[in-house]
């Protein structure tokens, strides 16, 4: 049964129109968002249009053991959608209906293909979020988020995209449907197969309807900039505003490294001698936001910390420039950027940080460190050119030895990125050979022929 | 080494690109086609494939770099500031020298690089456009396929080009300045009224215009398209003509003819050692006409004569991007007494015409221009105003096709109808602020 007989088979189920073999269009999903990654050409990427479209192809593979990557945008940082044993791409995009908005039940029901944006915009007339916001909100696809279990910058007063999926509905490698979960706050019907499905990341199951849950949009917030001289003091700030009942829907952080090459390329106002910055927003009923904030104030001035409070829409946008600028400036510095999410509990943020510094010391290499300091979530951002390869070299070892720092300090090895390609060596050193073990059960009980995304996380 | 000589002068951009794929949040290509070679993301990766020697030269490869606006919104929300449109015209510049150029569009390429001949054609088409086309409503129609939609609705050519109507040297009654007028084609030989506008405006601020009758043009449909060599002979051609005038500036009246020359022959041209210098001196005195007038001439909009139109603006990709004029346009018309600005979602999407993107890619582009009809249709106006002869050719096409009732202006032209509306005031007073105004502006021209 050769690769030309599955692809006349796929053509014959879902017509020709959704599946291409092109070669130079296969080149352009050999890849996604991930630094210092193979690429590797698929022997054919499949758009289905529905759920039946899906199970069609799953039964194709199925028979011709073809291995199936599922894709939304290509976004993710952990090498989930590179078709590493070729097969069929399995991209969703076309699959991006928003079947229904139910505001009494404060739900959303979508297929896999919507973008994050696009729901958020559908819902914003009826005074709802869905809070879950990526890097990514405008491009990333909801299948590929909740593939992803992906967080953000809300993480630690909204949580991560798990606490908002509340059914799904997938089909399986042998092209089953099955429905978990539904419109209901409680359920507790047997096992939690949402929970397990969502940040799967393609290697259980394809997810075809995504049921989230929304949230009443918070009517008022407040955005504030801390600047530390020195580091510690930056560290215990978040700590003390968490134990003063202070949630803040954001609290960022960005090291010295970072805040230096922001202030080069963006020229936002920020000294170049702090050791850090946390920008801080609360956000509630307006009463409450102020209340809040005064005591945000209050622990930042108590920690040594300079604070600057928005006014207005106007310097709320200032303020958020520097930590959007984040990202883009580093990434400017050098062609390569290794972006990682090394995540430890707050209390330990300013160890992580020391660490993390002292890694990039002991290589030699530029590291900025920015991230979500209210979730303990870190982005070490290890700038470098791949075409070095005595310097990636370097490159390796110190991403060794971040994720092994963190777990050191009772974290995890990812945040909000996933395990994928990119991390799956790692999973041993945060389970133990059983714990990964009993995690291939699982996989092998629902996949046993290994079909499904190849290669990723379980191997 | 200059960019679009060897697909090697843009490795450093190739390689920044971090793969991010922010671009699909903004390729109007993409919003459609939801494929991954439509966006940057996607071509930039096959380009790496080119420069590293392993792409194969395919009519399919071609027709990826082929469906792209160059409308820039990529590089403009690049968090890494890849100029992603840069690197697919490296790789359609790579591709032409590959031979991979259909045939149609070398061969019209051919034509422009022989300017006499381009006009012939052109003058002879005026003539005869009637036994091709069918005259409708709002425009003309093909009566047969002749590489176009039949289903297109194009703007009649003029019946004389504005260069055989006015004279090569337009003097202004008070003169004190003096300019160049670069027409481009589409107001040589379609919308002639504003080229004439722009004669009359600049007149009434007391500055001459000189039309050089050599030029011909800009060379962007070649150089875009790859064919760099036809682009390198007109870049030197305009920089030869330009050269030799005296002037302030030199103004245009379209973005991508005036991106051309400000940037595009200097890029062009970097590596030869009598045009490098040359191209950057006629590119320091490029000024659409909007910025000529708000910067140059800090002309007092808000002193001249009521225009009482409600409008939304369409920005031109190449003037907003392309050459950075986002305030300009706006700030010239705004103060117009009397005019109401009513702005659409998204003023600076792409309209989807692109030159020769609208007639290779009709489907897709019309598809864009859909969305900016929609855009249109909320702002409850009866005018579009736009800065460039070419989206205004496609919006005419969309507004004609979805029978909408709006009329599209050139910024200049509405800027005359206010000098028009003005002149019924009592001729002195209007004497006396024009020599104020001049006086005015002799000090800021040093400072600039």
């Amino acid at each position: 049964m050769s690769k030309a007989q599955a692809i006349e088979a796929l053509i014959k189920a879902i017509g020709k129109e959704n599946v291409i073999t092109e070669h130079e269009e296969l080149v352009c999903y050999s890849f996604d968002a991930t630094a210092d990654m193979p690429s590797q050409l698929p022997d054919v990427v499949v758009t289905p249009r529905s759920t039946d479209d899906v199970v069609e192809i799953m039964k194709v593979a199925n028979q011709y053991k073809m291995p199936v990557y599922p894709r939304g945008s290509g976004t993710n940082l952990c090498g989930d959608t590179i078709p590493l044993k070729g097969g069929i791409v399995l991209r969703t995009q076309k699959m991006n209906k928003i079947i229904e908005i139910d505001a009494d039940n404060l739900v959303a029901v979508v297929q896999p293909g919507v973008v994050i944006n696009d729901l958020n915009t559908a819902v914003a007339p009826f005074g709802l979020i869905y809070p879950p916001d990526p890097g990514t909100v405008a491009t990333a696809t909801m299948g590929g988020s909740v593939s992803e279990c992906s967080g953000g910058l809300r993480g630690l007063k909204y949580g991560v995209t798990k606490h908002y999926v509340m059914g799904l509905e997938v089909v399986m490698v042998d092209g089953t449907v099955a429905s978990f979960g539904g419109k209901t706050v409680k359920n507790v019907t047997a096992y939690d197969m949402v929970k397990l499905f969502t940040g799967a990341e393609g290697t259980l199951g394809i997810i075809t309807e995504i049921t989230v849950k929304l949230i009443p949009a918070p009517e008022a917030k407040k955005s504030m900039l801390a600047v530390f001289n020195k580091l510690e003091d930056a560290g215990n700030t978040v700590t003390e505003i968490v134990r003063s009942k202070v949630i803040p829907a954001t609290m960022e952080i960005m090291d010295q490294v970072t805040i230096r090459t922001v202030e080069n390329f963006a020229k936002v106002g920020l000294p170049t001698d702090a050791e850090a910055v946390l920008l801080i927003e609360v956000d509630g009923i307006p009463e409450v936001v102020e209340r809040e904030a005064a005591t945000v104030v209050k622990v930042v001035e108590k920690n040594n910390g300079n604070i600057k409070v928005a006014k207005d829409d106007k310097e709320r946008d200032g303020l958020w420039a520097a930590r959007r600028a984040a990202l883009p400036a580093l990434a400017q510095m050098k062609p390569t950027t290794v972006l990682e999410d090394a995540t430890v509990p707050r209390s330990r943020l300013t160890d992580m940080l020391v660490a993390l510094q002292n890694i990039a010391k002991k290589y030699d290499l530029m590291i900025g460190t920015f991230g979500h300091a209210g979730d303990g979530n870190l982005h070490p951002t290890i700038l470098t050119d791949e075409r070095n390869t005595e310097e990636m070299k370097r490159v390796h070892q110190a991403v060794d030895e971040i994720f092994k720092t963190a777990l050191e300090l009772g974290g995890t090895i990812s945040g909000e990125h996933g395990i994928g390609m990119a991390k799956a060596k790692y999973l041993p050193m945060e389970f133990g050979e059983q714990g990964v073990e009993i995690m291939r059960k699982i996989k092998r009980a629902l996949d046993p022929e290994n079909l499904l995304n190849p290669g990723k996380m379980m191997g | 080494m200059a960019v679009y000589d060897n697909i090697k002068g843009i490795e450093e951009e190739i390689i920044k690109c971090m793969k991010c794929g922010n671009c699909q949040a903004v390729c109007p290509v993409y919003k459609e086609t939801l494929s991954e070679s439509g966006v940057a993301r996607g071509k930039i990766q096959l380009a790496a494939k080119i420069l590293k020697g392993e792409a194969k030269y395919t009519p399919e490869l071609y027709k990826k770099f082929d469906l792209c606006l160059q409308c820039q919104a990529c590089s403009a929300n690049c968090p890494c500031g890849v100029k992603a449109h840069k690197i697919i015209m490296a790789a359609r510049a790579e591709l032409a020298r590959q031979n991979m150029l259909p045939f149609a569009k070398k061969a019209a390429f051919n034509i422009l690089k022989k300017p006499g001949l381009f006009d012939f054609g052109l003058r002879l088409g005026s003539t005869f456009q009637g036994l091709a086309f069918r005259k409708n409503a709002s425009g003309m129609s093909p009566r047969f396929p002749i590489g176009l939609e039949m289903r297109r609705v194009v703007p009649a050519l003029a019946d004389k080009p504005l260069r055989s109507e006015l004279p090569e040297v337009n003097k202004a009654p008070n003169s004190r300045k003096k300019v160049a007028f670069f027409t481009g084609c589409v107001t040589n030989y379609i919308y002639t009224s504003v080229g004439k506008a722009v004669v009359d405006v600049l007149n009434h601020n007391g500055v001459d215009v000189i039309i050089p009758k050599e030029q011909h043009c800009c060379g962007a449909p070649a150089i875009i398209n790859g064919d760099i060599e036809t682009g390198k002979a007109m870049a030197k051609s305009h920089v030869d003509i330009f050269s030799k005038y005296d002037v302030d500036a030199i103004i245009t009246v379209c973005g991508t003819c005036g991106g051309t020359f400000e940037q595009k022959y200097v890029e062009l041209l970097a590596d030869d050692p009598v045009y490098e210098a040359k191209a950057r001196a006629v590119a320091r005195k490029i000024r659409d006409i909007s910025e000529y007038l708000v910067d140059d001439l800090k002309v007092n909009f808000a002193k001249l004569g009521s225009v009482p139109i409600s409008f939304t603006y369409h920005e031109p990709c190449h003037i907003g991007r392309g050459m950075g004029l986002t305030r300009q346009p706006l700030e010239m018309l705004t103060k117009i007494p009397g005019i109401t600005y009513k702005p659409m979602k998204q003023p600076n999407r792409c309209c989807g015409g692109a030159g020769s993107f609208s007639l290779t890619n009709y489907d897709v582009s019309y598809q864009i221009l859909k969305k900016k009809m929609a855009d249109i249709q909320g702002t409850n106006t009866n005018v579009v105003v736009t800065g460039c002869g070419s989206c205004r050719m496609q919006l005419e096409d969309g507004l004609a096709q979805e029978k909408m009732p709006h009329k599209v202006m050139h910024v200049i032209e509405v800027v005359q109808m206010a000098y028009q509306n003005a002149k019924e005031k009592p001729a002195a007073t209007a004497n006396k602020e024009q020599t104020k105004a001049s006086q005015k502006s002799g000090k800021t021209k040093k400072a600039s």
